[in-house]
């Protein structure tokens, strides 16, 4: 087991190589001057440029800036954000904790909804609560994160006045404790729903879909014919078979959540790592471009770590071929 | 005999539908067991044997029936009409049950196979003793060392033991009457003798009725105190097992004996 895991993180470091030379490679390639982009809609002052440009070392053969950053990463040092004037590891540790708590609370929502939806459509008898849920959640699945999450501001925040329609929190709070508590959930509430309800469905179709292969197997032939009723055979049969391929599903879009849900966060001007990332695209902010991605990477790789092993916890087959 | 069947089928009917056709997969098809008998139920692949025994033990699959008819008695109760609880409670408790072909395929693969057993037990106890009653029913049909046993999931085990644990489940609820559909197909031949041999002790010492659906005529002759030969969803002919074998009144029952009796060539003989 513990072998298992340092194998796989071992794994993970040509992988991460290999994304920081594509994406340093990427932003080479891509047309736009960082230098024009610090400064804005004016004419760069040519000793301003090339004083930037010593300073920054932009001029450095490509291979010569790669193997500086690599070299530094390997020391813990990810570059400097000169757009936010920060070290970019700050700024990721400041914004990667608002992402995951998004992330999170998203999927703790989103799978009971899901599975739920899922095991009534799929242990359904009567064709037509099924057909019901499928075309529902197929439908809901459809409506893209930021679309939804403008329906909702537009009901939710502007008509009822219910949620806050964008940010984090309120500038100055004065709250304590549990009023606290409430006003985080009250930010929270929108993009999570967005977030939850559409994550949800896409569960929702897993899940059927593999409540109906389980329905369909032996072992439950076998539970009816031991006499077990039917919410005990989807209790202590159907539920955990079936919840199988969903781990790998959730458990592979929670990782690409934690890197950011970059159209969510623009909605909702939830400042955490989608956002960091549009904004650093958009303002060539190279160095946190690439940071926001290694984090992601890595965010992805773990969560496939922990996918594995879950699927080894659930699934006695898995832990003996190990 | 004077004694009433503890099943008694007239008339059955089994009707599937298959996308545009309907197959009469079984076609009216009269059936009975006595108590404590061992019955045969031959015939080749697709004559409706397995679908007759899921039809009378109500555990079809998710198919498409498009009829299901006929007079179904056990113990003089009707199975068809019987509400879902009352037939659950026959198969929980001195009613009949039923162990396949595929016993891989037919335990579940994440629970081990203790908590299988117990969950069948025919009244919920105290845990211990239900453990006991597990060990008990592990031991009976044959497995040794069965705490062990009870600790390990279905693949962890060979084939013969995993269809014994399939036994054990059957009888955990101490069953009248137990269907064995192709219960030996799947295994090695030295093992398909032990598990043979098991069920047929097992019979006897329980004085439970048995039902054992196979193409395996050699089976039958072993074990069986009368044989129903099926063809395309009816039975054609239904005999004593010595009768059958020596006075075959059907062609077809002919030549499916010598089939089963038929030697490999001398040259090929071991």
């Amino acid at each position: 087991m513990l072998r298992f895991v340092g194998r796989r993180a071992l794994l993970a470091i040509p992988l991460l190589l290999a994304i920081i030379i594509l994406m340093f490679s990427m932003l080479h390639l891509i047309p736009g001057d960082p230098v024009q982009a610090l400064v804005g809609d004016y004419p760069v002052p040519p000793a301003y440029r090339q004083a930037i440009e010593t300073k920054y070392r932009l001029n450095d053969p490509f291979l010569v800036q790669v193997g500086n950053y690599l070299a530094n990463v390997a020391q813990g040092d990810f570059g400097f954000s000169y757009q936010n004037q920060r070290n970019v590891l700050d700024l990721i540790l400041e914004r990667a904790p608002r992402t995951m708590l998004l992330a999170s609370v998203s999927f703790a929502l989103a799978i009971p909804l899901g599975m739920a939806i899922g095991i009534a459509a799929g242990t359904s008898r009567r064709p037509g609560v099924d057909k019901f849920w499928t075309t529902t959640a197929l439908i809901v699945y459809a409506i893209p994160t930021f679309w939804l999450g403008q329906l909702l501001v537009m009901l939710l925040a502007l008509r009822l006045g219910w949620f806050p329609t964008q940010g984090i929190g309120p500038l100055i709070s004065r709250t304590q404790g549990f009023a606290w508590l409430l006003e985080k959930l009250r930010y929270l509430a929108l993009p999570v729903l967005a977030f939850g309800i559409h994550e949800g469905m896409r569960i929702a179709r897993i899940m059927r879909a593999s409540v109906i292969d389980t329905l369909s197997q032996g072992y439950i032939i076998t539970a009816r014919a031991k006499g077990l009723s039917r919410g005990r055979i989807i209790r202590s049969h159907v539920m955990r078979n079936s919840s199988l391929p969903l781990v790998t599903i959730a458990g592979y879009a929670f990782g690409s959540a934690l890197g950011g849900a970059v159209l969510l966060e623009t909605v909702f001007t939830w400042p955490g790592l989608g956002l960091l990332l549009v904004d650093s695209i958009r303002l060539r902010d190279n160095m946190t471009v690439i940071g926001v991605v290694i984090f992601s990477a890595l965010a992805v790789i773990a969560m496939n770590l922990i996918v594995d092993l879950l699927y080894a916890a659930l699934d006695p087959r898995i832990r003996t071929t190990r | 005999m004077s004694l009433s069947p503890l099943l008694d089928v007239r008339d059955l009917k089994v009707h599937l539908r298959l996308g545009p056709n309907v197959v009469k997969a079984i076609d009216g098809v009269d059936f009975r067991i006595m108590p404590g008998e061992c019955v045969g139920i031959v015939g080749e692949s697709g004559s409706g044997k397995s679908t007759m025994a899921r039809a009378i033990t109500r555990l079809m699959p998710n198919v498409n029936i498009a009829e299901l008819s006929g007079e179904l008695s056990f113990e003089g109760q009707d199975i068809l009409a019987m509400p879902d609880g009352a037939l659950r409670a026959l198969r929980r408790g001195r009613g009949f049950s039923m162990i396949f072909q595929d016993p891989l395929g037919y335990l579940n693969p994440t629970q081990r196979v203790g908590r299988q057993i117990e969950e069948a037990l025919s009244c919920d106890s105290s845990r211990g003793s239900n453990r006991n009653r597990v060990h008990t029913l592990l031991d009976e049909v044959g497995l040794p060392d069965p705490a062990n046993v009870a600790r390990r999931y279905p693949h962890e085990l060979s084939g013969g033991m995993r269809q014994r644990v399939m036994i054990a489940i059957a009888l955990a609820s101490d069953p009248q009457l137990l269907f064995a559909d192709e219960p030996t197909t799947a295994l090695d031949a030295t093992v398909q003798l032990q598990v043979l041999q098991t069920l047929y002790r097992l019979h006897k010492e329980r004085n439970m009725a048995m039902a054992i659906i196979t193409h395996d005529l050699g089976v039958v002759a072993e074990l069986c105190d009368r044989v129903y030969v099926m063809r395309a969803g009816k039975v054609i002919e239904s005999a004593e097992t010595v009768r059958l074998f020596e006075h075959p009144q059907q062609d077809y029952s002919r030549r499916l004996i010598e089939l089963s009796t038929r030697r490999l060539p001398r040259e090929l003989q071991a």
